[in-house]
């Protein structure tokens, strides 16, 4: 049985429509993202969960049995707040050991199980500081350890790296995975920052305006987004708009105004006619000098408009007749090799036919 | 911040006037207003009286014996002389800690209740806490006269009840009862600002992290909301305890004869019995008592964590 199924769950503030009817299915040891741009609804589905806030319709069950009625300190789950929200007048201890004494654990018991996560968030020697006397990392560390301590069956993190610089960031990402398989605590994490979503999750939950866009592992978000906002929101895309041509059950032929057809993976209820989107990574884009022999079908003539160095990779940005512009991604792995072509170089471009996704308008 | 903290210590360091044009006027203050003062009652704690009152003068006059003339401890011997200072003393103390405990309790829930309110309501409800600092003092402690007064509703009301259940009818004015609600009515004010400004400056996502990790309502209040609080409380138990120990109005106007306190003793000393240094002895007994009170609070807060975490 899942651990937490939400169910038809939609929430509204007056008019506003915050979380509609979103649907979600979460296992048990799962780390699972909520990922969504500003003002999605992914703070209020996750105050939902908490208890917090009550859905005006929908169901969210814990182990199959309905939580709604439950008020928040009485639910086995707990939440590691954007803020941090440790207590200022407590030590890193009486913090992490604040959801023991209120569970009424023995002192005992207490003291030797604070030791333990003290070990485990390597903040032995802060034990007796107050919060205002550590750095964002090591509070940070403390808001895990104390949401984690007393082994809730769901750990909910609201935005919890989102106010770290990046390098601190990335060390944090690590150890908050490290920490969630030590646990063994399902994790339901909340993002804006879609490489960290990738990074981080087995499956993540894409939001747009309440909705829930689509549900799936990282790999498959990545390279079979199912539609046009997961494909921009996720990584960086080309787009064209295109017209189907002929669909088959192996592949679609599709039409491109002004450059001619290019083939993508069947997709099931496409029919001839519909208009749509084109989509392919940048990184799967092959670059290479124009020459005349080398113009063959699927390779489509352009011009280097522009290109960006960002160390490991360099972006050109294409031309194409059409006026379309298209990104492609080159690993600069050669030594001593920075940039492959000049702005104005004439190049051709092509891509595998099973790289490309196709979406219905 | 810490820029900025450092170029104001630069500046103080480098020049010395601006440094004492920041400190200079508090200082001057205190000067005049609080030390010379003391020192003149110290001076006069230690003369003797006058004749018709007043002061005797320090130099015996030609042609009189020295008795009478001078410097002479007098005045303490007199206080610890007699068991009814200390009395006296030891329950204008009391009165000042039970009126302060009843202003915590009584502002407490109201702060709290301010706090909670929605925003635009609350400089409301803060203007109604202090609306009655703008009618006169004694114009409000008359207006407890009258409700008190035996012939008011509430008297009826309170000795009808009692005739009921066979009890003796009751006075109510010129009573320690009277006394006190008019110390806890008039001092209240002094209690709910302090601690309303300390309430409102609590971050609510500590009260939901504490329900989320497990804590009930009474958890809540007893491990963060109260902890936070306790600069406030300190701050309105000074504010209310320190000017309710020196208070003579209200004791004078709603107490009966055997409700007494220190100020109405001082204030006998100067306008009644005219026994300026023996006045002045129990003055600075006061002010040492309200200056350790004051030390202590200041400790406590700081203790209680007042200083450790307001960042
Ligand atoms: N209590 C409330 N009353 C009215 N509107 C609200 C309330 N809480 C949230 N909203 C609105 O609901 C929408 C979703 O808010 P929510 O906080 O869930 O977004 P979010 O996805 O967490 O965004 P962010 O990434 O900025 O934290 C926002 O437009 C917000 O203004
Ligand atoms: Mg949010």
């Amino acid at each position: 049985m899942a651990l937490l199924e939400i169910r038809n769950v939609t929430r509204c503030f007056g008019d506003f429509t915050a979380v509609n009817n979103v649907n979600i299915t979460i296992e048990t040891g799962e780390f699972f993202t909520l990922l969504g741009p500003s003002g999605c609804g992914k703070t209020t589905l996750l105050r939902m969960i908490a208890g917090f806030d009550l859905p005006d319709s929908g169901q969210i069950l814990l182990d199959g049995i309905n939580i709604l009625g439950i008020p928040p300190e009485k639910r086995p789950i707990h939440t590691v707040f954007q803020s941090y929200a440790l207590f200022p007048h407590m030590t890193v201890a009486g913090n992490i050991a604040f959801p023991l004494k209120m569970a009424g654990k023995m002192p005992d018991e207490i003291k030797s199980r604070v030791k333990e996560s003290l070990e485990n968030v390597r903040l032995t020697n802060f034990a007796d500081r107050f919060p205002h006397e550590l750095s964002g990392g090591q509070k940070q560390r403390v808001a895990f350890a104390r949401g984690l301590i007393n082994h809730p069956r769901l750990l909910l993190l609201d935005e919890p790296l989102g106010a770290l610089d990046a390098k601190l960031r990335e060390e944090m990402q690590i150890e908050l995975v490290n920490l969630q398989q030590e646990a063994g605590v399902t994790f339901v994490f909340v993002t804006h920052a879609q490489n960290e979503a990738l990074a981080l999750s087995h499956r993540i939950a894409v939001m747009n305006h309440g909705n829930v866009e689509q549900i799936d592992q990282p790999s498959k978000i990545y390279s079979f987004p199912r539609n046009r906002f997961v494909a921009s929101f996720i990584g960086k895309t080309n787009m064209m708009d295109v017209q189907v041509l002929e669909a088959t059950s192996s592949h679609l032929k599709l039409i491109v105004a002004g450059l001619g057809e290019i083939t993508t993976p069947s997709k099931e209820g496409v029919q001839v006619g519909d208009s749509g989107t084109m989509i392919i990574r940048p990184e799967q884009v092959q670059i290479q000098p124009y020459s005349k022999e080398a113009e063959v079908k699927d390779h489509f003539r352009g011009i280097v408009h522009d290109y960006l160095y960002v160390g490991d990779v360099t972006t050109y940005i294409v031309e194409l007749v059409n006026g379309i512009r298209i990104e492609a991604l080159l690993p600069n792995s050669t030594p001593g090799r920075v940039k492959f072509f000049e702005v104005g170089d004439s190049v051709l471009i092509t891509w595998r036919h099973d790289a490309s996704t196709f979406l219905n308008d | 911040m810490r820029v900025l903290f450092l170029m104001i210590k630069e500046n103080t360091n480098g020049n010395r006037t601006a440094k004492w044009l920041m400190i200079g006027p508090p200082l001057l203050f205190l000067l005049i207003f609080f030390v010379v003062p003391s020192l003149i009652m110290i001076v006069t704690s230690l003369r003797y009286p006058g004749e018709f009152g007043g002061l005797a003068p320090i130099i015996t006059p030609a042609g009189k014996v020295s008795d009478g003339y001078g410097l002479t401890l007098e005045a303490y011997q007199f206080l610890l002389s007699n068991s009814l200072y200390a009395e006296i003393f030891l329950k204008s103390f009391g009165v000042a800690a039970v009126t302060t405990l009843i202003c915590l309790i009584m502002s407490y829930p109201l702060a709290l209740l301010i706090t909670r309110s929605e925003k635009r309501f609350r400089n409301l409800m803060v203007l109604l806490v202090v609306l009655p600092l703008a009618s006169n003092f004694l114009v409000r402690i008359y207006a407890w006269m009258i409700i008190l007064g035996p012939e008011s509703p509430l008297s009826h009301l309170i000795n009808t009840i009692l005739s009921v259940l066979g009890v003796a009818p009751l006075t109510l004015l010129f009573s320690p009862f009277a006394v006190l609600v008019g110390m806890v009515y008039v001092h209240l004010p002094f209690m709910v600002l302090p601690l309303y400004t300390n309430l409102e400056k609590h971050d609510p996502v500590l009260l939901d992290a504490a329900q989320d990790l497990g804590a009930t309502s009474w958890q809540r209040f007893w491990k963060v909301t109260w902890p936070l609080s306790l600069p406030g409380v300190f701050a309105g138990s000074a504010l209310v305890f320190i000017p309710v120990l020196g208070m003579f109005a209200i004791p004078e106007m709603l107490g009966g004869t055997g409700d007494i306190l220190i100020g109405n003793l001082i204030k006998d000393q100067f306008l009644g019995t005219r026994d300026w240094p023996f006045g002045s002895a129990l003055s600075i007994i006061l002010t040492l008592a309200v200056l350790s009170i004051a030390g202590l609070t200041a400790w406590f807060t700081r203790q209680s964590g007042g200083m450790k975490y307001a960042e």
